[in-house]
């Protein structure tokens, strides 16, 4: 079973849901990925022993000079403008490419080939007994799906994966939660909660993934976000409550459930409810 | 025209209740909210809808089925696995076009893609430029630069010296849409693990973009250790830290409210500090 922790809106406390549930079902058979790619932080709190690192690499075209003849269709089919064709030279743009392939599949010389481009780096660990990936894009790269797709190549699908999603319900998401089994929807009880949260709901409609909500900070801002989760016949399967103690655990990288065992048991729960909403 | 943009890396640090203080702190100016993918802005602003605008990001490939001959080729080549049974998925599609271009048969056919909306609002602080991206749907890069030139065009009309920008979370394509040729970015952070974490890489995209920063520290007092080290950061990195802003329930209040933080509680500690704030972020970016 694959479950993305995602919400719409940033820091509403999908890392610390990630974690925590990690923390609390290390015994069992679970994989932990962090596909923030752009901001990872799910290692600060599992602090995982990295093992394995590797370049994850794009492909962009490189022309042969000597074989092209400067006919401009590379140019005309590429959708991104990453490819301008002058009289006798062609300007490639890399960090405008999306490696389609259009254009070396389709020049009539033969003259491009595609090379790897270096966008960040894929990592592999343990925390404790619980294998551990996460990315890490070089800052200064626009496109972030890539990574994340090459990221979730490295997902065991024998055992149980709880991902860490960015936030947002652009194209990092989407990617991140497309082949789940189940979307974990972190908010907060507040209008800016609320209002992200409905574009998370209908995000994974359109994709057609059931979905569950964990409500964080629990008591600060008004309770609009369950009257919604009702309406919508979204199950609110945990609310974790407002609490300066949570808060200053979170700031120093520490975990509730390793403060508060008693909390173990209440992220067991949440995931059972998991499992049985996905078996249903 | 100096534009002022508001990001943090992290998501939640406080960009938005920032921006909405700001924008009810001076005069003459446009707001903007470049977070087209959770767009939030509006929530604090009393925001009227004047204009709304369709965006079309980029183009769809659509598969003409009876002229289909099922040959496999666009499905096979295809590198997003956008397309299934014949039918492009369009949350996978990138638009690339290749498949239209690869067909033998030329049985795909090129729509425009409707992205989204942009929207330009009232408000009692002046324009509002907000956009929102279409669910799962791509080019947020783009909407972002389609939104800040509508603002820069009414700028121009009304003669306005600055733009005030809502920036996205993260450091991806819609952060560096929002970036570029900005004349400083506020980097909102918070003294968390995380927070400083975030703090360092959204340094080295506004650096390497060449870019001028500043930090503000919200929440400052949840863990004075942490908030002293982003302080020291910040110092061996040359980079100043404007403000420093206490942690209080009265943003959130205001925000039930529908109100930012300086209409609602003008007296408030917090709404100093945010005062205290903006008038070094507009004494740099006037500079």
């Amino acid at each position: 079973m694959i479950v993305a922790i995602a919400s719409g809106k940033g820091g509403t406390g999908k890392t610390t849901v990630a974690a925590n549930l990690i923390n609390s079902l290390s015994g069992m058979n679970i994989q932990a990925v962090d596909c923030d790619v752009e901001e990872p932080n799910l290692h600060l709190f599992l602090e995982p022993e990295i093992t394995y690192k590797r370049e994850s690499t794009v492909l962009v075209p490189e022309i042969d000079k000597e074989k092209c003849s400067f006919c401009g269709k590379c140019s005309e089919v590429c959708s991104f403008n990453a490819l301008t064709v002058l009289k006798t030279d062609v300007l490639v743009f890399p960090e405008l490419c999306h490696s389609c392939g259009a254009c070396s599949s389709l020049c009539p010389e033969g003259a491009i080939k595609e090379i790897k481009r270096s966008i960040g780096q894929v990592e592999r660990g343990k925390t404790g007994k619980v294998p551990f990936i996460h990315g890490i894009i070089n800052p200064g790269e626009a496109f972030v799906p890539p990574l994340i797709r090459d990221l979730k190549k490295e997902i065991d699908r024998t055992k149980d994966v709880i991902i860490d999603a960015p936030p947002g319900t652009s194209c990092p998401v989407v990617e991140t939660i497309d082949d789940c089994d189940f979307v974990l929807l972190v908010t907060e009880p507040t209008p800016f909660g609320l209002n992200d949260l409905r574009l998370a709901v209908e995000m994974c409609k359109k994709l057609n993934l059931p979905a569950g909500i964990v409500v964080n900070r629990w008591g600060i801002g008004n309770a609009d976000v369950i009257d919604y989760a009702n309406e919508e016949g979204i199950p609110v399967l945990l609310k974790i409550p407002f609490s300066e103690d949570f808060a200053r655990l979170y700031a120093r990288g520490q975990l509730i459930t390793d403060e508060y065992p008693e909390w173990k048991e209440r992220f067991s729960c949440l995931w059972a409810d998991i499992r049985r909403a996905v078996e249903e | 025209m100096k534009e002022l943009l508001i990001i943090s890396g992290k998501g939640g640090t406080g960009k938005t209740s920032i921006t909405g203080a700001f924008a009810a702190l001076t005069n003459n100016k446009v707001i903007v909210d470049c977070d087209v993918d959770a767009s939030n802005l509006h929530l604090l602003l009393d925001a009227e809808e004047k204009e709304r605008h369709e965006f079309y990001g980029g183009k769809i490939p659509v598969i003409n089925q009876e002229k289909c001959v099922r040959c496999g080729k666009c499905q096979e080549f295809c590198r997003f696995s956008a397309i299934e049974n014949f039918q492009v998925v369009s949350h996978s599609c990138e638009g690339c076009l290749a498949c239209y271009h690869l067909c033998p048969v030329g049985a795909i056919e090129v729509r425009d893609r409707l992205s989204g909306h942009w929207f330009v609002s009232d408000t009692p602080y002046g324009p509002l430029v907000h956009a929102r991206l279409g669910v799962a749907e791509e080019n947020s890069g783009k909407l972002v630069s389609r939104v800040r030139k509508a603002a820069r065009e009414i700028a121009e009309t009304n003669g306005f010296q600055m733009i005030i920008t809502d920036g996205p979370p993260g450091i991806g394509c819609p952060v560096i849409s929002s970036l570029s040729g900005v004349d400083l970015a506020l980097v909102v952070t918070e003294p968390t693990i995380s927070g400083i974490h975030d703090l360092k890489r959204v340094l080295q995209v506004t650096r390497h973009f060449d870019i001028q920063a500043m930090v503000c520290i919200n929440k400052y007092d949840i863990d004075l250790e942490t908030a002293s080290q982003i302080e020291q950061f910040c110092q061996k990195q040359g980079i100043e830290v404007a403000g420093r802003l206490d942690f209080d329930a009265d943003i959130t209040k205001a925000m039930v409210e529908g109100k930012n933080i300086i209409t609602a509680y003008p007296d408030s500690k917090l709404a100093h500090q945010i005062f205290m704030l903006w008038e070094r972020v507009s004494a740099k970016i006037n500079n």
